[in-house]
Protein backbone atom coordinates (compact mmCIF):
# COMPACT_ATOMS: atom_id res chain seq x y z
CA UNK A 1 0.00 0.00 0.00
CA UNK A 2 1.24 3.01 -0.69
CA UNK A 3 0.49 6.94 0.03
CA UNK A 4 1.53 10.24 -0.54
CA UNK A 5 1.94 10.54 3.02
CA UNK A 6 5.57 8.31 3.21
CA UNK A 7 8.48 7.24 1.26
CA UNK A 8 8.13 4.04 -0.48
CA UNK A 9 9.09 1.71 2.69
CA UNK A 10 12.27 -0.32 2.82
CA UNK A 11 13.38 -3.66 3.40
CA UNK A 12 13.21 -3.18 7.06
CA UNK A 13 9.99 -1.33 7.17
CA UNK A 14 8.33 -3.83 4.94
CA UNK A 15 9.80 -6.95 7.47
CA UNK A 16 8.22 -4.74 10.73
CA UNK A 17 5.00 -3.90 8.88
CA UNK A 18 4.41 -7.94 7.68
CA UNK A 19 5.33 -8.89 11.51
CA UNK A 20 2.35 -6.47 12.40
CA UNK A 21 0.06 -8.12 10.05
CA UNK A 22 0.87 -11.82 11.26
CA UNK A 23 0.82 -11.11 14.87
CA UNK A 24 -2.60 -8.79 14.48
CA UNK A 25 -4.43 -11.75 12.24
CA UNK A 26 -3.28 -14.30 15.11
CA UNK A 27 -4.95 -11.71 17.54
CA UNK A 28 -7.71 -11.47 15.98
CA UNK A 29 -7.91 -15.10 15.05
CA UNK A 30 -7.35 -16.24 18.54
CA UNK A 31 -9.36 -13.61 19.80
CA UNK A 32 -12.78 -15.25 17.59
CA UNK A 33 -11.59 -18.64 18.60
CA UNK A 34 -11.67 -18.24 22.46
CA UNK A 35 -15.30 -16.19 21.58
CA UNK A 36 -16.67 -19.62 19.79
CA UNK A 37 -15.12 -21.49 23.08
CA UNK A 38 -17.03 -19.73 25.33
CA UNK A 39 -20.11 -19.71 23.72
CA UNK A 40 -19.75 -23.53 23.22
CA UNK A 41 -18.46 -24.59 26.59
CA UNK A 42 -21.57 -26.40 28.39
CA UNK A 43 -22.24 -24.40 31.99
CA UNK A 44 -23.08 -25.67 35.68
CA UNK A 45 -25.64 -23.75 37.03
CA UNK A 46 -25.09 -22.92 40.97
CA UNK A 47 -28.17 -25.34 41.31
CA UNK A 48 -25.88 -27.94 40.10
CA UNK A 49 -27.60 -28.72 36.93
CA UNK A 50 -25.75 -28.60 33.35
CA UNK A 51 -26.69 -26.59 30.70
CA UNK A 52 -25.42 -27.53 27.05
CA UNK A 53 -23.06 -24.87 25.04
CA UNK A 54 -24.63 -22.65 22.94
CA UNK A 55 -23.33 -24.68 19.90
CA UNK A 56 -24.90 -28.06 21.21
CA UNK A 57 -27.10 -29.30 18.36
CA UNK A 58 -30.31 -30.12 20.74
CA UNK A 59 -29.78 -26.20 20.69
CA UNK A 60 -30.35 -25.62 16.92
CA UNK A 61 -32.81 -28.16 15.65
CA UNK A 62 -35.55 -25.42 15.02
CA UNK A 63 -33.06 -24.72 12.41
CA UNK A 64 -34.65 -26.90 10.00
CA UNK A 65 -38.26 -26.32 11.49
CA UNK A 66 -40.70 -24.65 8.25
CA UNK A 67 -43.00 -23.48 10.93
CA UNK A 68 -40.40 -21.38 12.59
CA UNK A 69 -39.46 -19.64 9.33
CA UNK A 70 -42.52 -19.20 8.49
CA UNK A 71 -43.70 -17.78 11.68
CA UNK A 72 -40.10 -15.82 11.48
CA UNK A 73 -40.86 -14.31 7.79
CA UNK A 74 -44.29 -14.46 7.41
CA UNK A 75 -45.03 -13.07 10.93
CA UNK A 76 -42.53 -10.87 11.82
CA UNK A 77 -40.48 -9.88 8.93
CA UNK A 78 -44.00 -9.01 7.73
CA UNK A 79 -45.18 -7.26 9.95
CA UNK A 80 -41.99 -5.59 10.21
CA UNK A 81 -42.14 -4.53 6.76
CA UNK A 82 -45.89 -3.66 6.54
CA UNK A 83 -45.10 -0.93 9.55
CA UNK A 84 -41.77 0.59 7.61
CA UNK A 85 -43.84 0.36 4.02
CA UNK A 86 -46.65 2.85 5.34
CA UNK A 87 -44.46 4.64 7.38
CA UNK A 88 -41.82 5.07 4.43
CA UNK A 89 -45.11 6.49 1.87
CA UNK A 90 -45.98 8.78 4.84
CA UNK A 91 -42.49 9.89 5.55
CA UNK A 92 -41.88 11.16 2.29
CA UNK A 93 -45.13 12.82 2.25
CA UNK A 94 -44.70 14.68 5.33
CA UNK A 95 -40.90 15.45 3.95
CA UNK A 96 -42.40 16.77 0.53
CA UNK A 97 -44.84 19.22 2.76
CA UNK A 98 -42.18 20.20 5.53
CA UNK A 99 -39.59 21.26 2.43
CA UNK A 100 -42.69 23.72 1.30
CA UNK A 101 -43.34 24.61 4.44
CA UNK A 102 -39.91 25.46 4.75
CA UNK A 103 -39.33 27.42 1.84
CA UNK A 104 -42.45 29.20 2.21
CA UNK A 105 -42.58 33.22 1.21
CA UNK A 106 -44.61 34.22 4.04
CA UNK A 107 -42.80 34.78 7.62
CA UNK A 108 -45.27 32.84 9.05
CA UNK A 109 -45.55 29.73 7.65
CA UNK A 110 -41.88 29.46 7.06
CA UNK A 111 -40.89 30.14 10.84
CA UNK A 112 -43.63 27.62 12.84
CA UNK A 113 -42.58 24.64 10.37
CA UNK A 114 -38.98 25.39 11.24
CA UNK A 115 -39.76 25.54 14.83
CA UNK A 116 -41.82 22.39 14.15
CA UNK A 117 -38.96 20.44 12.31
CA UNK A 118 -36.49 21.38 14.58
CA UNK A 119 -38.84 20.22 17.48
CA UNK A 120 -39.43 16.08 15.45
CA UNK A 121 -35.74 16.26 14.61
CA UNK A 122 -34.44 16.68 18.59
CA UNK A 123 -37.23 14.10 19.59
CA UNK A 124 -36.42 10.27 20.05
CA UNK A 125 -38.71 8.23 17.74
CA UNK A 126 -39.58 5.96 20.68
CA UNK A 127 -41.25 9.59 22.42
CA UNK A 128 -43.59 10.15 19.30
CA UNK A 129 -44.22 6.61 19.13
CA UNK A 130 -45.80 6.62 22.76
CA UNK A 131 -46.85 10.27 22.58
CA UNK A 132 -49.33 8.68 19.68
CA UNK A 133 -50.32 5.43 21.52
CA UNK A 134 -51.04 7.25 24.89
CA UNK A 135 -53.28 10.59 23.42
CA UNK A 136 -54.60 9.38 20.44
CA UNK A 137 -54.98 5.62 21.38
CA UNK A 138 -54.07 4.47 18.06
CA UNK A 139 -52.97 1.07 19.02
CA UNK A 140 -49.55 -0.09 18.49
CA UNK A 141 -49.53 -0.22 14.51
CA UNK A 142 -50.23 3.14 14.16
CA UNK A 143 -48.60 4.72 17.17
CA UNK A 144 -45.59 3.16 15.76
CA UNK A 145 -46.47 4.58 11.93
CA UNK A 146 -46.88 7.96 12.88
CA UNK A 147 -43.68 8.01 15.33
CA UNK A 148 -41.35 6.79 12.11
CA UNK A 149 -43.31 8.88 9.49
CA UNK A 150 -43.67 12.18 11.26
CA UNK A 151 -39.71 12.08 12.60
CA UNK A 152 -38.23 10.63 9.65
CA UNK A 153 -40.62 13.25 7.24
CA UNK A 154 -38.71 15.78 9.12
CA UNK A 155 -35.13 14.47 7.94
CA UNK A 156 -36.37 14.09 4.69
CA UNK A 157 -38.00 17.69 4.62
CA UNK A 158 -34.88 19.16 5.42
CA UNK A 159 -32.61 16.67 3.01
CA UNK A 160 -35.38 17.76 -0.19
CA UNK A 161 -35.33 21.37 1.58
CA UNK A 162 -31.50 21.71 0.85
CA UNK A 163 -31.68 19.91 -2.46
CA UNK A 164 -33.96 22.49 -3.87
CA UNK A 165 -31.68 25.23 -2.55
CA UNK A 166 -28.45 23.68 -4.19
CA UNK A 167 -30.50 24.57 -7.38
CA UNK A 168 -28.91 27.41 -9.68
CA UNK A 169 -31.13 30.00 -9.39
CA UNK A 170 -32.12 29.87 -12.95
CA UNK A 171 -33.90 26.45 -12.87
CA UNK A 172 -36.62 28.09 -10.75
CA UNK A 173 -36.80 31.24 -12.88
CA UNK A 174 -36.69 29.63 -16.14
CA UNK A 175 -39.55 27.81 -15.00
CA UNK A 176 -41.47 30.83 -14.10
CA UNK A 177 -40.47 32.82 -17.08
CA UNK A 178 -42.10 29.84 -19.24
CA UNK A 179 -45.40 30.81 -17.21
CA UNK A 180 -45.37 27.67 -14.83
CA UNK A 181 -46.94 28.67 -11.24
CA UNK A 182 -44.64 28.52 -8.48
CA UNK A 183 -46.06 25.35 -7.25
CA UNK A 184 -45.51 23.62 -10.54
CA UNK A 185 -42.32 24.98 -10.80
CA UNK A 186 -41.60 23.14 -7.38
CA UNK A 187 -43.39 20.24 -8.70
CA UNK A 188 -42.08 19.72 -12.46
CA UNK A 189 -38.47 21.45 -11.91
CA UNK A 190 -37.30 21.59 -8.74
CA UNK A 191 -38.68 18.52 -6.77
CA UNK A 192 -37.34 16.20 -9.50
CA UNK A 193 -33.96 17.38 -9.17
CA UNK A 194 -33.77 17.85 -6.00
CA UNK A 195 -34.99 14.16 -5.26
CA UNK A 196 -32.62 12.74 -7.31
CA UNK A 197 -29.68 14.46 -5.58
CA UNK A 198 -30.91 13.74 -2.38
CA UNK A 199 -31.67 10.24 -3.07
CA UNK A 200 -29.22 8.42 -1.68
CA UNK A 201 -29.81 10.09 1.94
CA UNK A 202 -33.29 9.27 1.33
CA UNK A 203 -32.72 5.63 0.76
CA UNK A 204 -30.20 5.46 3.80
CA UNK A 205 -33.16 7.23 5.96
CA UNK A 206 -35.78 4.68 5.07
CA UNK A 207 -32.92 2.08 6.01
CA UNK A 208 -32.82 3.82 8.94
CA UNK A 209 -36.67 3.33 9.05
CA UNK A 210 -36.96 0.21 8.89
CA UNK A 211 -34.73 -0.52 11.23
CA UNK A 212 -36.09 1.69 13.63
CA UNK A 213 -39.64 0.29 13.68
CA UNK A 214 -37.80 -2.53 15.83
CA UNK A 215 -38.79 0.21 18.18
CA UNK A 216 -42.27 -0.46 18.53
CA UNK A 217 -41.20 -4.00 20.14
CA UNK A 218 -41.10 -1.70 23.20
CA UNK A 219 -44.33 -0.83 22.96
CA UNK A 220 -45.41 -3.86 22.39
CA UNK A 221 -46.18 -4.40 18.58
CA UNK A 222 -45.64 -7.79 17.32
CA UNK A 223 -42.84 -7.43 14.56
CA UNK A 224 -39.70 -9.32 14.01
CA UNK A 225 -38.33 -9.47 17.30
CA UNK A 226 -41.26 -9.96 19.16
CA UNK A 227 -42.45 -13.05 17.32
CA UNK A 228 -38.94 -14.55 16.62
CA UNK A 229 -37.52 -14.05 19.64
CA UNK A 230 -39.96 -13.53 23.04
CA UNK A 231 -43.19 -15.51 21.13
CA UNK A 232 -41.10 -18.23 19.45
CA UNK A 233 -38.92 -18.57 22.71
CA UNK A 234 -42.25 -19.42 24.76
CA UNK A 235 -43.42 -22.16 21.75
CA UNK A 236 -40.21 -23.93 21.51
CA UNK A 237 -38.43 -23.56 24.96
CA UNK A 238 -35.97 -21.43 26.95
CA UNK A 239 -33.20 -23.10 25.53
CA UNK A 240 -33.85 -22.20 21.81
CA UNK A 241 -33.23 -18.53 23.08
CA UNK A 242 -29.49 -18.34 21.73
CA UNK A 243 -30.63 -20.10 18.62
CA UNK A 244 -33.67 -17.48 17.93
CA UNK A 245 -31.59 -14.57 18.65
CA UNK A 246 -29.52 -15.54 16.36
CA UNK A 247 -32.11 -16.21 13.73
CA UNK A 248 -33.51 -12.64 14.10
CA UNK A 249 -30.07 -11.02 13.55
CA UNK A 250 -29.37 -12.67 10.50
CA UNK A 251 -32.57 -11.97 9.25
CA UNK A 252 -32.24 -8.15 9.51
CA UNK A 253 -28.57 -8.49 8.82
CA UNK A 254 -29.86 -9.93 4.47
CA UNK A 255 -32.65 -7.30 4.22
CA UNK A 256 -30.55 -3.95 5.00
CA UNK A 257 -27.45 -5.28 3.70
CA UNK A 258 -29.65 -5.86 0.53
CA UNK A 259 -31.21 -2.22 0.88
CA UNK A 260 -27.90 -0.47 1.74
CA UNK A 261 -26.25 -2.62 -1.51
CA UNK A 262 -29.16 -0.83 -3.52
CA UNK A 263 -28.39 2.26 -2.21
CA UNK A 264 -24.98 2.48 -2.93
CA UNK A 265 -25.98 1.07 -6.46
CA UNK A 266 -28.61 4.47 -6.69
CA UNK A 267 -26.23 6.60 -4.95
CA UNK A 268 -23.01 5.70 -7.56
CA UNK A 269 -26.13 6.18 -10.30
CA UNK A 270 -27.13 9.42 -9.50
CA UNK A 271 -23.75 11.25 -8.43
CA UNK A 272 -22.65 10.64 -11.99
CA UNK A 273 -25.50 12.53 -13.06
CA UNK A 274 -26.05 15.89 -14.43
CA UNK A 275 -27.02 17.37 -11.64
CA UNK A 276 -24.35 17.00 -9.19
CA UNK A 277 -21.99 18.94 -11.33
CA UNK A 278 -22.82 21.93 -9.39
CA UNK A 279 -22.40 20.65 -6.31
CA UNK A 280 -20.13 17.66 -6.56
CA UNK A 281 -18.78 17.73 -2.99
CA UNK A 282 -22.13 17.11 -1.58
CA UNK A 283 -23.09 14.24 -3.51
CA UNK A 284 -20.61 12.46 -2.99
CA UNK A 285 -22.36 10.01 -1.20
CA UNK A 286 -20.32 8.52 1.21
CA UNK A 287 -20.03 12.21 2.63
CA UNK A 288 -23.56 13.31 2.15
CA UNK A 289 -24.90 10.39 3.76
CA UNK A 290 -22.10 10.87 6.78
CA UNK A 291 -22.33 14.65 7.02
CA UNK A 292 -26.33 14.34 6.81
CA UNK A 293 -28.10 15.84 9.85
CA UNK A 294 -28.34 13.16 12.61
CA UNK A 295 -25.42 11.17 10.16
CA UNK A 296 -28.61 8.69 9.33
CA UNK A 297 -28.82 7.38 12.85
CA UNK A 298 -31.84 9.04 13.68
CA UNK A 299 -33.21 6.30 16.96
CA UNK A 300 -31.21 3.30 14.45
CA UNK A 301 -28.18 4.17 12.60
CA UNK A 302 -28.45 3.90 8.98
CA UNK A 303 -26.77 1.02 6.88
CA UNK A 304 -25.16 2.76 3.61
CA UNK A 305 -21.72 2.79 3.27
CA UNK A 306 -19.64 5.98 3.88
CA UNK A 307 -16.79 6.79 1.43
CA UNK A 308 -14.77 4.23 1.09
CA UNK A 309 -10.68 5.24 0.88
CA UNK A 310 -9.65 5.11 -3.07
CA UNK B 1 -48.55 20.80 34.47
CA UNK B 2 -49.25 20.13 38.50
CA UNK B 3 -48.10 16.53 37.72
CA UNK B 4 -45.02 17.68 36.29
CA UNK B 5 -44.30 20.20 39.34
CA UNK B 6 -45.19 17.36 41.88
CA UNK B 7 -43.36 14.80 40.54
CA UNK B 8 -40.24 16.76 39.08
CA UNK B 9 -37.72 14.64 40.85
CA UNK B 10 -38.30 11.59 39.69
CA UNK B 11 -37.42 13.64 35.62
CA UNK B 12 -34.79 14.87 36.95
CA UNK B 13 -33.70 11.19 38.27
CA UNK B 14 -34.45 10.01 35.06
CA UNK B 15 -32.55 13.06 33.05
CA UNK B 16 -29.17 12.27 35.31
CA UNK B 17 -29.38 8.96 34.28
CA UNK B 18 -29.83 9.75 30.14
CA UNK B 19 -27.00 12.25 31.06
CA UNK B 20 -24.64 9.47 32.25
CA UNK B 21 -25.88 6.73 29.53
CA UNK B 22 -25.23 9.54 27.16
CA UNK B 23 -21.75 10.46 28.61
CA UNK B 24 -20.58 6.88 29.53
CA UNK B 25 -21.27 5.40 26.21
CA UNK B 26 -20.00 8.61 24.09
CA UNK B 27 -16.80 7.92 25.34
CA UNK B 28 -16.59 4.33 25.16
CA UNK B 29 -18.12 5.04 21.38
CA UNK B 30 -15.46 7.78 21.11
CA UNK B 31 -12.48 5.48 22.10
CA UNK B 32 -13.58 2.06 20.05
CA UNK B 33 -14.84 3.93 17.00
CA UNK B 34 -11.18 5.50 17.15
CA UNK B 35 -9.59 2.20 17.31
CA UNK B 36 -12.22 0.62 14.40
CA UNK B 37 -10.99 3.38 12.00
CA UNK B 38 -7.77 3.32 13.02
CA UNK B 39 -8.27 -0.21 12.10
CA UNK B 40 -10.06 0.58 9.12
CA UNK B 41 -7.72 2.66 7.24
CA UNK B 42 -4.21 0.87 8.44
CA UNK B 43 -1.82 -1.17 6.14
CA UNK B 44 -3.02 -4.15 7.75
CA UNK B 45 -5.80 -6.48 6.08
CA UNK B 46 -6.69 -8.29 9.17
CA UNK B 47 -7.31 -5.29 10.60
CA UNK B 48 -8.92 -3.24 7.85
CA UNK B 49 -11.13 -6.89 7.09
CA UNK B 50 -12.29 -7.01 10.69
CA UNK B 51 -13.11 -3.24 11.05
CA UNK B 52 -15.38 -3.69 8.11
CA UNK B 53 -17.13 -6.55 9.42
CA UNK B 54 -18.22 -5.06 12.71
CA UNK B 55 -18.74 -2.06 11.12
CA UNK B 56 -21.36 -3.29 8.57
CA UNK B 57 -22.74 -6.02 11.01
CA UNK B 58 -23.35 -3.53 13.36
CA UNK B 59 -24.89 -0.49 11.42
CA UNK B 60 -27.14 -3.18 9.98
CA UNK B 61 -28.68 -4.76 12.92
CA UNK B 62 -31.23 -2.47 14.54
CA UNK B 63 -30.30 -0.87 18.36
CA UNK B 64 -33.33 -2.44 19.85
CA UNK B 65 -31.56 -6.01 18.83
CA UNK B 66 -28.29 -4.98 20.47
CA UNK B 67 -29.77 -3.86 23.90
CA UNK B 68 -32.09 -7.09 24.06
CA UNK B 69 -28.91 -8.89 23.25
CA UNK B 70 -26.95 -7.28 26.24
CA UNK B 71 -30.28 -6.83 28.58
CA UNK B 72 -31.62 -10.74 28.18
CA UNK B 73 -28.81 -12.70 26.11
CA UNK B 74 -25.79 -11.68 28.23
CA UNK B 75 -27.69 -12.50 31.55
CA UNK B 76 -28.06 -15.45 29.92
CA UNK B 77 -25.11 -16.41 29.38
CA UNK B 78 -23.97 -16.20 33.02
CA UNK B 79 -22.69 -12.90 32.49
CA UNK B 80 -24.21 -10.91 35.87
CA UNK B 81 -23.99 -7.48 35.45
CA UNK B 82 -26.49 -4.08 36.21
CA UNK B 83 -28.84 -3.20 33.88
CA UNK B 84 -27.26 -0.08 33.44
CA UNK B 85 -23.55 -1.49 32.99
CA UNK B 86 -25.19 -3.66 30.20
CA UNK B 87 -27.15 -0.51 28.26
CA UNK B 88 -23.79 1.16 28.42
CA UNK B 89 -22.03 -1.45 26.73
CA UNK B 90 -24.91 -2.04 24.25
CA UNK B 91 -25.11 1.56 23.00
CA UNK B 92 -20.99 1.50 23.31
CA UNK B 93 -20.78 -1.13 20.32
CA UNK B 94 -23.92 0.45 18.73
CA UNK B 95 -22.27 4.04 17.96
CA UNK B 96 -18.74 2.92 17.46
CA UNK B 97 -18.82 2.30 13.92
CA UNK B 98 -20.54 5.30 13.44
CA UNK B 99 -17.95 7.31 15.14
CA UNK B 100 -15.52 5.07 13.20
CA UNK B 101 -17.03 5.97 9.64
CA UNK B 102 -17.89 9.79 10.81
CA UNK B 103 -13.89 9.66 11.72
CA UNK B 104 -12.77 8.33 8.38
CA UNK B 105 -15.03 11.00 6.54
CA UNK B 106 -14.04 13.75 7.85
CA UNK B 107 -10.17 12.23 7.36
CA UNK B 108 -10.81 11.68 3.56
CA UNK B 109 -12.39 15.09 3.65
CA UNK B 110 -9.03 16.91 3.59
CA UNK B 111 -7.99 16.75 -0.36
CA UNK B 112 -4.87 14.54 -1.22
CA UNK B 113 -3.40 17.57 -2.95
CA UNK B 114 -2.67 18.93 0.87
CA UNK B 115 -0.23 15.91 1.35
CA UNK B 116 0.80 16.01 -1.42
CA UNK B 117 2.23 19.65 -1.13
CA UNK B 118 3.07 18.70 2.20
CA UNK B 119 5.37 16.02 1.13
CA UNK B 120 6.48 18.11 -1.93
CA UNK B 121 8.26 20.68 0.23
CA UNK B 122 9.95 17.73 2.06
CA UNK B 123 8.12 17.00 5.04
CA UNK B 124 8.00 13.86 6.81
CA UNK B 125 5.04 11.61 7.68
CA UNK B 126 5.15 13.04 11.23
CA UNK B 127 5.60 16.74 10.18
CA UNK B 128 2.83 16.30 7.40
CA UNK B 129 0.50 14.76 9.60
CA UNK B 130 0.44 16.76 12.43
CA UNK B 131 1.20 19.96 10.95
CA UNK B 132 -0.74 19.69 7.37
CA UNK B 133 -3.35 16.85 7.69
CA UNK B 134 -4.29 16.44 11.26
CA UNK B 135 -5.42 20.17 11.73
CA UNK B 136 -7.60 19.82 8.88
CA UNK B 137 -9.17 16.72 9.29
CA UNK B 138 -10.35 17.27 13.05
CA UNK B 139 -11.82 20.33 11.86
CA UNK B 140 -13.83 18.29 9.55
CA UNK B 141 -14.41 15.68 11.44
CA UNK B 142 -15.91 17.27 14.80
CA UNK B 143 -19.05 17.92 13.03
CA UNK B 144 -20.39 14.82 12.00
CA UNK B 145 -18.87 13.07 15.01
CA UNK B 146 -21.88 15.71 17.19
CA UNK B 147 -24.16 15.05 14.30
CA UNK B 148 -23.75 11.22 16.01
CA UNK B 149 -23.79 11.97 19.63
CA UNK B 150 -27.25 13.98 19.36
CA UNK B 151 -28.57 10.53 17.84
CA UNK B 152 -27.10 8.72 20.87
CA UNK B 153 -28.78 11.22 22.72
CA UNK B 154 -32.07 9.95 21.32
CA UNK B 155 -30.92 6.65 21.38
CA UNK B 156 -30.18 6.65 25.13
CA UNK B 157 -34.38 6.35 24.99
CA UNK B 158 -34.13 3.21 24.07
CA UNK B 159 -32.61 1.71 27.21
CA UNK B 160 -35.81 2.64 28.74
CA UNK B 161 -37.51 -0.31 27.06
CA UNK B 162 -34.52 -2.35 28.90
CA UNK B 163 -35.28 -1.82 32.75
CA UNK B 164 -33.03 0.96 32.96
CA UNK B 165 -35.17 3.88 34.45
CA UNK B 166 -34.16 6.78 31.93
CA UNK B 167 -35.97 9.49 31.01
CA UNK B 168 -38.76 7.74 28.76
CA UNK B 169 -38.82 5.03 31.55
CA UNK B 170 -39.61 7.70 34.00
CA UNK B 171 -41.90 9.09 32.29
CA UNK B 172 -43.80 6.06 32.60
CA UNK B 173 -43.87 5.43 36.22
CA UNK B 174 -45.19 9.63 36.17
CA UNK B 175 -47.73 8.15 33.64
CA UNK B 176 -48.81 5.57 35.83
CA UNK B 177 -49.62 7.84 38.67
CA UNK B 178 -50.99 10.54 36.51
CA UNK B 179 -52.73 8.81 33.78
CA UNK B 180 -55.00 12.52 33.39
CA UNK B 181 -51.91 14.55 32.15
CA UNK B 182 -50.22 12.81 29.83
CA UNK B 183 -49.78 15.19 26.98
CA UNK B 184 -48.41 17.86 29.84
CA UNK B 185 -45.81 14.57 31.07
CA UNK B 186 -44.34 13.68 27.48
CA UNK B 187 -44.09 16.99 26.44
CA UNK B 188 -41.79 17.84 29.30
CA UNK B 189 -39.76 14.96 28.51
CA UNK B 190 -39.51 16.32 24.93
CA UNK B 191 -38.08 19.55 26.53
CA UNK B 192 -35.52 17.58 28.83
CA UNK B 193 -34.39 15.84 25.00
CA UNK B 194 -34.27 19.42 23.42
CA UNK B 195 -32.19 21.03 26.28
CA UNK B 196 -29.17 18.15 24.99
CA UNK B 197 -30.15 17.86 21.36
CA UNK B 198 -30.83 21.99 20.56
CA UNK B 199 -27.44 23.31 21.51
CA UNK B 200 -25.41 20.36 20.61
CA UNK B 201 -27.01 21.18 17.06
CA UNK B 202 -26.57 24.61 16.96
CA UNK B 203 -22.70 24.04 17.49
CA UNK B 204 -22.68 21.47 15.14
CA UNK B 205 -24.65 23.80 12.27
CA UNK B 206 -21.57 26.64 13.13
CA UNK B 207 -18.67 24.34 13.30
CA UNK B 208 -20.32 23.05 9.39
CA UNK B 209 -20.23 26.38 8.55
CA UNK B 210 -17.00 27.50 9.68
CA UNK B 211 -15.60 24.26 7.83
CA UNK B 212 -17.75 24.92 4.69
CA UNK B 213 -15.61 28.20 4.38
CA UNK B 214 -11.92 26.59 3.54
CA UNK B 215 -13.54 24.00 2.17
Amino acid sequence: MTSVLFDVPGPKARLRSRIISIVGTIAIAVGLVVLVMVLAAPRTTAAGAVIPGMFDPIRWDIILDGRMWNAIIFRGLAATLRMAAAAAVLAILIGILFSFGRTARSRWIRVPVAVLLEFFRGMPVLLLMFFTLLVFGTGQYWAGVAGLAVYNGAIIGEALRSGIQSLPRGQRESGLAIGLTPVQTRMMIEFPQAFRQMLPIIIAQLVVLLKDTSLAFIIGYQELINIGVRQLQNTYGNRYFFTLFFVVLVVYLTVNLLLSWLARIIARRTSGGYVSRWRRKETDPGLAVVRAPDAGMGGGMSGTGGGGPA
Amino acid sequence: MDAVIENFPVFLGGFWATIRLLVLSGAGAIVLGVIIAAMRISPVGAFRAFATVYTEILRNIPLTLVLFFCAFLLPYLEIKLDYFVLAVIGLTAYTSPFIAEAIRSGINGVSIGQAEAARAIGLDFAQTLRLVVMPQGIRMVIPPLLNVIIALTKNTSVAGGFFVVELIASSRQVINLRGDAVIAILLAVAVFYLVITVPLGQVAARLERKVAVFR
